[in-house]
């Protein structure tokens, strides 16, 4: 009971979509929903624009390495912020050195190798997990005013 | 067991023998339909259509296939079927119409079946499970065909809107203009950059605008088609200017650590033609009136 007040208070899920994407036509019609939640908590257009970029650059990535995979968008509240989490799932060949994939300018392919570091400078919270010959899990949140 | 099998063959044995009332049946069935379509279709056409399909069906149907939709047999059936359902779809029939079509194929055969297990429930129930089944995937093959073909259109579509979309403004002598609309990926900025290429040569042109105004959003994807874009077209010997860089997108651009600073970039199409005008000389100058005289 004592050590309660040290817990992270964990989100509540208000709402949630789920859409796969598995082609370049997907993408787009992703992104639009991923604008129409963050508009219906209100979020400004600033943060509306890094998060549909951050979220096109996952899906974009996910399309690439893994041939596409699973997306989840959640609006969730902590406390007085609302937010937008965005969860993206692959069965692709996963990343063997997450530490080097997050480096500025580091590319398997023949990108700006900007997407994995810029995406988490673009969100108020990142979270990447990823097993080799498994997958890939990436998790952003977007907070309204973060 | 034996008997099991041999009643199969019965089946199939027995609608081949049939075939002549089993057409007439449809037939009958089809022109005593209130929704008979004889205005698309004349009556000749389509019993020529009806026989052309009993026909292709019962040539092939066997003991085995008749419970294995999948059987390579019916290929031919289902070649009739898609043709019927692409002609139907283009004649204007509506889905609901090809559909109940082929659907009324399966009364006409289930009656015949009735008629000949009347006093074999059983059996008939057997068979007529087996008809439903087959006839049931007919269906499916012709919803799936017309699907296609509204497919098809858009796909064509969406070629088409690519094209439209990316038009080269020539604004003056020597600068060209490229209005943006939408997202940038790489089927699209190949289309822009072999416009824009190509009008360069065609107008000798040496500064091209890329207005981006209508992007939505420039992820670090859409940021390497442009710096390509605008290194073809310096190799041309020609300046590139992006246009239209809103304040979130400039934001968004930063944090991603997009490094533009190569190229020449504006807020507004107004300010990149200003700059165009600068680098080629030019002055926009408010008509002096002649008759004032200041002194």
């Amino acid at each position: 009971m004592e050590k309660n007040w040290m817990k992270p208070i964990t989100p509540t899920v208000l709402n949630k979509d789920k859409l796969s994407v598995f082609k370049e036509q997907d993408v787009v019609p992703f992104r639009n929903r991923v604008k129409e939640y963050a508009t219906r908590i209100g979020m400004g257009l600033v943060n509306q624009t890094k998060l549909i970029t951050a979220a096109s650059e996952l899906v974009r990535n996910m399309l690439r390495y893994a041939d596409g995979g699973e997306t989840l968008i959640e609006v969730i509240s902590k406390g007085r912020e609302n937010g937008i989490r965005l969860t993206f799932t692959d069965k692709g060949p996963g990343i063997a050195n997450i530490e080097q994939a997050m480096k500025d300018g580091f590319t398997t392919g023949k990108s700006l190798g900007l997407g994995l570091p810029g995406t988490k400078r673009l969100v108020s919270e990142f979270d990447i997990k990823s097993v080799v010959g498994k997958g890939t899990t990436v998790t952003v949140v977007k907070w309204k005013n973060g | 067991m034996h008997k099991f099998l041999f009643m199969k063959i019965e089946i199939a044995r027995m609608l081949q023998k049939k075939k002549k009332q089993i057409i007439d049946l449809w037939m009958k069935n089809q022109l005593a339909d209130s929704a008979l379509r004889d205005d698309l279709m004349s009556n000749d056409e389509l019993r020529a259509q009806s026989e052309e399909l009993v026909d292709a069906l019962l040539k092939k149907l066997t003991d085995d296939n008749l419970s294995n939709i999948e059987s390579a047999d019916f290929e031919n059936v289902y070649e009739i079927l898609g043709g019927i359902s692409i002609t139907r779809a283009r004649q204007g029939f509506s889905p609901r119409e090809t559909g109940l079509y082929i659907y009324s194929l399966k009364d006409a055969l289930l009656s015949i079946l009735q008629q000949e297990f009347k006093n074999d429930p059983v059996q008939l129930y057997e068979a007529s499970m087996r008809v439903s089944k087959l006839i049931d995937s007919f269906g499916i093959v012709t919803f799936e065909t017309f699907i296609k073909g509204r497919e098809e259109i858009i796909l064509r579509q969406t070629d088409e809107i690519t094209e439209i979309s990316t038009p080269v403004i020539r604004v003056w002598d020597g600068i060209l203009a490229l209005p943006i609309i939408g997202t940038l990926d790489s089927a699209r900025t190949q289309v822009v950059m072999e416009n824009l290429l190509q009008e360069i040569v065609n107008t000798g042109s040496s500064i091209a605008i890329l207005d981006i105004s209508g992007v939505p959003a420039v992820d670090s994807l859409v940021a390497q088609h442009l710096i390509k874009t605008v290194s073809a077209t310096r190799l041309m010997g020609a300046e590139c200017i992006i246009s239209g860089i809103r304040p979130e997108i400039a934001q968004t651009v930063v944090h991603l650590g997009i490094d533009l600073s190569n190229v020449v970039t504006k807020a507004t199409l107004a300010s990149a033609l200003k700059y165009a005008y600068s680098i080629l000389q030019l002055e926009v100058r408010k008509k002096q009136n002649n008759l004032v005289k200041t002194n």
